[in-house]
């Protein structure tokens, strides 16, 4: 006890630090990983079951399991991830991946746009954390409710992270055992759904307003029946930025969403 | 195609992607005032975009064919239903979920 006192003292003198300072300091990351956690629950059993159905879709196409674990890593955003199995398999032809590419995820750029606020001020995780965009994170750093002794920089960078672990753990196991996998995992797809689903609700809950929450549902749901399930989502994102933009006086005098 | 068209393939995916998700900070960075219809959008969006999720999510549902979404509709309502009435995330999604997956691994 008393070594031990005397030691803490000679750190502090050596470091101008005390003993307490420094648990707090690393308090704060296991702090901001606990509290981040929970919310990615959902997105373990997701992204495990899809990440391994990617990995083994990749499997049976004739890969290796470096190519999803690489892959994975990498790009980190599932649905273009799919259809890279397709580009790889068809004619070399760099400029339709790329349009492709594009096409698919262009919804992000309504993520970057909400996030330009919540994401700053976070320092080099900055980088990380629009790197990591993808649906789930975003929609879990944008709703999640923060408590008040965690940093929100670290929470945001442990969701995306975990989130990135989980997809890539799926991807390469999916890849290394696809031939060897049994078991009936049909509809646990659906927990990505469900999450959605909750994620609207909490959002809901926060509007004062519902007019751009019911324009998402509706106007999706009416290119979606109109274009087809493959070609909705730019026509979808086109009339959400019409309709919003013509609507910006009357939502802007109702108090706005937020 | 050979490794480095595969490569190249992949790069060329790496870079749409990031290209989506960096583009907005890139012509709106942090240093400067974002315009005001920008700001607008940012508070309005994120509601419309986690309905057009919903959506996506449901994109391959196809009423008229198979089980005509019933699965789908039943389970929505249940995660509905348990998140209004307990407001606990993980509750509602896992029972949404493994109703689901009950209803079309012995009912559909």
């Amino acid at each position: 006890m008393v070594r031990n006192k005397h030691l803490t003292e000679k750190t502090i003198q050596k470091t101008g630090r005390s003993e307490f300072q420094v648990l707090k300091r690393d308090s704060k990351y296991l702090r901001a990983l606990k509290a981040a956690f929970p919310h990615t629950i959902p997105i373990f059993a997701g992204f495990w079951f899809l990440g391994l159905t990617y990995g083994i879709y990749m499997n049976v196409s004739g890969f290796s399991f470096w190519y999803p674990m690489l892959m994975s890593l990498v790009i980190f955003a599932g649905s273009v991830e799919f259809v890279a199995v397709n580009m790889l398999l068809g004619a070399f032809n760099p400029i339709q991946a790329l349009a492709m590419t594009l096409m698919i995820n262009a919804r992000h750029l309504f993520y970057g746009i909400s996030m330009l606020d919540t994401y700053k001020g976070t320092g080099w995780k900055k980088f990380y954390l629009i790197f990591g965009m993808c649906d789930e994170s975003f929609s879990i750093n944008y709703t999640a409710e923060v408590p008040e002794d965690v940093d929100k920089g670290w929470f945001m960078f442990f969701v995306t992270l975990l989130n990135h672990f989980y997809w890539f753990f799926g991807a390469t196991l999916g890849g290394i055992f696809g031939s060897l996998i049994h078991f009936n995992t049909e509809g646990l797809e659906f927990v990505m759904t469900a999450m959605f689903v909750v994620i609207f609700m909490e959002q809901w809950f926060k509007d004062h307003t519902h007019t751009s929450a019911l324009l998402g549902l509706g106007l999706s749901a009416l290119c979606l029946t109109a274009f087809g399930a493959d070609h909705f989502i730019i026509p979808a994102m086109i009339a959400i930025l019409g309709v919003l933009t013509l609507l910006r006086k009357p939502i802007e005098k109702g108090g706005g969403t937020a | 195609m050979t490794l480095t068209q595969q490569m190249i393939t992949i790069l060329m995916v790496v870079i749409g992607t990031m290209m989506t998700r960096f583009l907005p900070f890139l012509l709106f960075p942090a240093g400067k005032p974002t315009p005001k219809y920008i700001q607008y959008l940012g508070k309005v969006l994120p509601s419309a975009v986690f309905g057009l999720l919903v959506v996506y999510c449901l994109k391959d549902v196809s009423v008229l064919n198979g089980s005509h979404g019933v699965p789908e509709l039943i389970a929505i309502a249940l995660v509905v239903g348990l998140h209004y009435w307990k407001r606990q995330m993980l509750l509602s999604i896992a029972g949404g979920t493994i109703c689901y997956m009950l209803l079309i691994q012995l009912v559909f």
